[in-house]
């Protein structure tokens, strides 16, 4: 239903605009239905609302209509008329675009039946679809700044940090260091300066559950905010994003001004004694500034290199005062817990992971998209439940977690429930929340291989195990997948791996070889494949492969040899084709082009994909 | 560290007309000539310029009465700042993790290919500029890559030269409804 609207009755075209949909397409489809509606002199009866990210990135562009909540995936500019005719008028959904069941086939016309939503729990992402983030008064419909007032009036600042205690909230930016205690260190330290942070500094690749808070739900962030600077006794805030991220900047940058014009923000905030403003910087594209004091660094205007903790940010962050640093999902649950109570918070997750976690589910997967679900969920419910399991009827190989400083599990682990501990515990960490699912045609030597590398990049230098050991950990791999490995690469990559994690300066050193170990850990025949038979069992690694096509296959039509660009595939029309290995340069695309699946990767002694 | 004890390099700040007619003065100005804002004001300067020219960083320095090494060290940290103008044609390839296990690697190799040059380069006619991205977060399309700043979903290594042409032929671009307001 639409929430505390005044006449709830009225039509209304909910379209998402996340990131995910404006490149599929939504800024074409707003423009059909806006369009339409115009032709039938319908633009003032039916309101045409663009939301944040709905979540279910896959099927975009994605339109809900209301009060009906009907459902259409994957809608064309050319399928606004109809639906307005059909759907909005005559009030009938058309069958033929809603989103169908993959298993069943059956069409599903709610949103929240689909089973990609029906078996999550949405907390944080439950408002995104709702409201039009550039609205504020469509953030107050739902409740918005309520949590606020309430604290503001009938709350101290302990009464806020008690709360937050005892919901078990715990930091969702990857290491999961309680909420609370932290607010509480903060809270007394003398300084008479203070100050909270907001880490939207998304760095991870894979990952976009921040940034689509941010652009769909913006108040929700600064309403946490506000309260965690009353509950630490700070008057200034600043709000880090990626500058990568424009609409997210966008969205936020307007949601601070509208906020100070309706008095949330800045002198006296709803008429009581508590001042409070925020700033909203903007990051420069390093992964390191996710680690928290290398982004206030940043935020003071200097290179974001880490530093030594202790002291702590809470003791001494920004300019040397009292900081807390929370990320974006955590800011975002703070009004939840004070709107329903500690307890209620505490109900959700397992024994020491509270609440719900947003997952970027990623990669080999039939439903990419945003996933909220309750701690201690299984891997098992997140990648079939939810993410309606692999495409092409491919095997799955292993599940990464926790991003490029994160681990892989293979898939006898599936079943793990994922919170910070049982994660730790298998190798692995939460991280800010990537969960890219790989399937068998994933080299995982090529994928710990791609992680050191974006760590070597990432590297700030500053201290010595990260800086030379990614990159001495890339070369050693690279030489595995390139051929050149011995079993001597394996006991150093080993070794290796164990001193840059023990010894490094801050978080991303200190799991820079969690790739590297985790893959050796769960995929050491792969390693061995590599290094003994020369065989990259998943015919990825380009060395190690080679593209031959199959006679009986082969129907001679002649499109492979059209294609390559290094004029490597002779035959004769309708006759079986062949590739010269010495001139092919395995870029692959013979393999795109064929119809008859006739081109096979094969590798070590006849590997086939 | 402030390094408010580093000798500051003395570069006169001469009104060439190259720096009069560009914004780097009033970018500078905008953001009250505060240190604290150098990341800030380099954006700026590069979202209105396509790149940090030397003077531009040169005119920073001398405003902020900082080396020119710390900005220039700022200039290197970070991945969004180019110190070389952009091709008039920009094709950026995502190389996070989602659209690298199906495949990125291979579109980028196909681009560096058939544009003769590696990522981070421009050709020597400056019409094509090739970049990575580390994610541009629409990992339900990928493997993804921008061109000219739009979208294209679910690219393989054949389909780059098709793409290559539509690029040549479109130069003007319709602006993306979400872009235009991020900018407003």
């Amino acid at each position: 239903m639409l929430i505390g609207r005044s006449d709830p009755e009225r039509p209304c075209i909910t379209i998402c605009t996340g990131t995910g949909c404006v490149a599929g397409g939504a800024g074409d489809v707003v423009e059909a239905f806006r369009k339409v509606l115009a032709d039938h002199g319908l633009s003032r009866r039916v309101e045409i609302r663009l939301t944040g990210c709905h979540g279910f990135c896959e099927m975009g562009p994605l339109v809900t209509l209301q009060p009906s909540e009907t459902f259409y995936p994957k809608v064309r500019p050319k399928d606004a008329k109809r639906i307005i005719e059909q759907t909005v008028l005559n009030k009938e959904p058309i069958e033929e675009l809603l989103y169908r069941d993959p298993s069943t086939h059956e069409p599903i016309e709610h949103e929240g039946d689909i089973p990609f939503y029906s078996h999550q729990h949405r907390i944080v992402l439950a408002e995104n679809g709702r409201i039009d983030p550039t609205n504020l008064n469509d953030f107050l419909d739902i409740g918005g700044y309520l949590a606020l007032q309430n604290v503001l009036a009938t709350m101290s600042p302990a009464d806020v940090i008690d709360d937050v205690s005892r919901s078990g909230l715990r930091g969702r930016g990857g290491a999961g260091f309680p909420a609370g205690p932290k607010w509480k260190i903060a809270s007394e330290q003398p300084a008479a300066c203070k100050y909270v942070v907001c880490n939207g500094d998304e760095g991870d690749p894979g990952a976009y559950m921040d940034r689509s808070v941010l652009e769909g739900n913006p108040h929700r962030v600064l309403e946490g905010m506000c309260i965690g600077a009353y509950a630490i006794g700070a008057q200034q805030g600043f709000i880090y994003v990626r500058h990568e991220y424009p609409l997210a900047v966008g969205r936020i940058s307007r949601a601070v001004q509208d906020a100070r014009r309706a008095g949330m923000l800045g002198e006296r905030i709803l008429g009581t004694d508590f001042s409070f403003d925020l700033k909203v910087v903007r990051g420069a594209g390093a992964f390191v500034c996710g680690e928290e004091t290398a982004l206030i660094a940043s935020i003071e205007g200097r290179k974001g290199e880490p530093r030594q903790r202790p002291p702590y940010p809470a003791v001494s962050g920004y300019m040397g005062s009292p900081t807390v640093i929370n990320n974006v999902e955590t800011w975002a649950n703070i009004p939840h817990i004070i709107n329903n109570g500690p307890d209620w918070y505490a109900s959700i997750g397992s024994e020491h992971s509270k609440g719900t976690k947003i997952f970027s589910l990623v990669g080999k997967v039939n439903c990419t998209g945003l996933v909220e679900v309750p701690m201690g969920t299984s891997i098992r419910s997140i990648v079939y439940d939810i993410g309606g399991g692999i495409p092409d009827q491919k095997a799955l190989k292993a599940v990464q977690t926790g991003g490029p400083a994160g681990g892989c599990l293979p898939a006898d682990q599936i079943d793990l429930p994922i919170d910070f501990e049982a994660l730790r515990e298998a190798g692995t960490i939460m991280g800010s929340g990537g969960l890219i699912v790989m399937d068998e045609s994933t080299c995982m030597v090529d994928v710990a291989r791609y992680f050191t590398g974006f760590l070597e990049e990432e590297s700030c230098g500053k201290c010595y195990p990260c800086r030379k050991g990614t990159q001495r950990m890339r070369e050693l791999l690279e030489d595995i997948c390139e051929g050149r490995g011995t079993m001597e690469h394996l006991s150093l990559l080993d070794e290796l791996g164990a001193t840059v994690n023990t010894t490094s300066m801050c978080g991303l050193g200190q799991n820079a070889a969690t790739p590297v170990l985790s893959t050796i850990r769960y995929f050491r025949d792969e390693y061995i494949a590599h290094i003994r038979d020369h065989c990259c069992p998943a015919g990825v690694c380009t060395e190690l492969i080679r593209f031959e096509i199959m006679a009986d296959l082969c129907d001679g039509c002649g499109a492979c040899a059209k294609v390559c660009p290094a004029e490597a595939i002779f035959g004769e029309k309708n006759e079986l084709h062949t590739i010269d290995p010495n001139l092919c340069i395995k870029c692959g695309t013979c393999k795109d082009v064929c119809t008859k699946d006739a081109v096979l990767v094969l590798s070590g002694g006849g590997h086939e994909h | 560290m402030r390094a408010a004890t580093a000798p500051v390099r003395e570069i006169a700040l001469v009104d060439t007309p190259e720096i009069l007619s560009s914004p780097v003065g009033r970018i500078i100005e905008e953001h009250h000539n505060d240190r604290n804002d150098l990341i800030a004001m380099l954006l700026d300067i590069q979202d209105a310029m396509g790149f940090l020219p030397r003077f531009a960083m040169e005119h920073v320095a001398t405003s902020l009465e900082i080396p020119i090494t710390e900005v220039y060290g700022i200039a290197t940290f970070f991945k969004y700042f180019r110190l070389k103008p952009p091709g008039e044609h920009q094709c950026t390839v995502c190389t996070g993790t989602a659209c690298h296990v199906r495949g990125a690697a291979r579109v980028l190799r196909e681009f560096e290919r058939h544009l003769g040059i590696r990522s981070g380069e421009v050709t020597d006619d400056r019409e094509y500029g090739l970049e990575t991205v580390n994610c541009v977060g629409a990992c339900a399309l990928g493997p993804i890559v921008l061109l000219d700043g739009d979208y294209q979903g679910q690219v393989t290594a054949s389909k780059v030269p098709t793409l290559l042409r539509r690029l040549k032929r479109s130069a003007e671009k319709k602006p993306v409804a979400a872009r235009s307001e991020a900018a407003a």
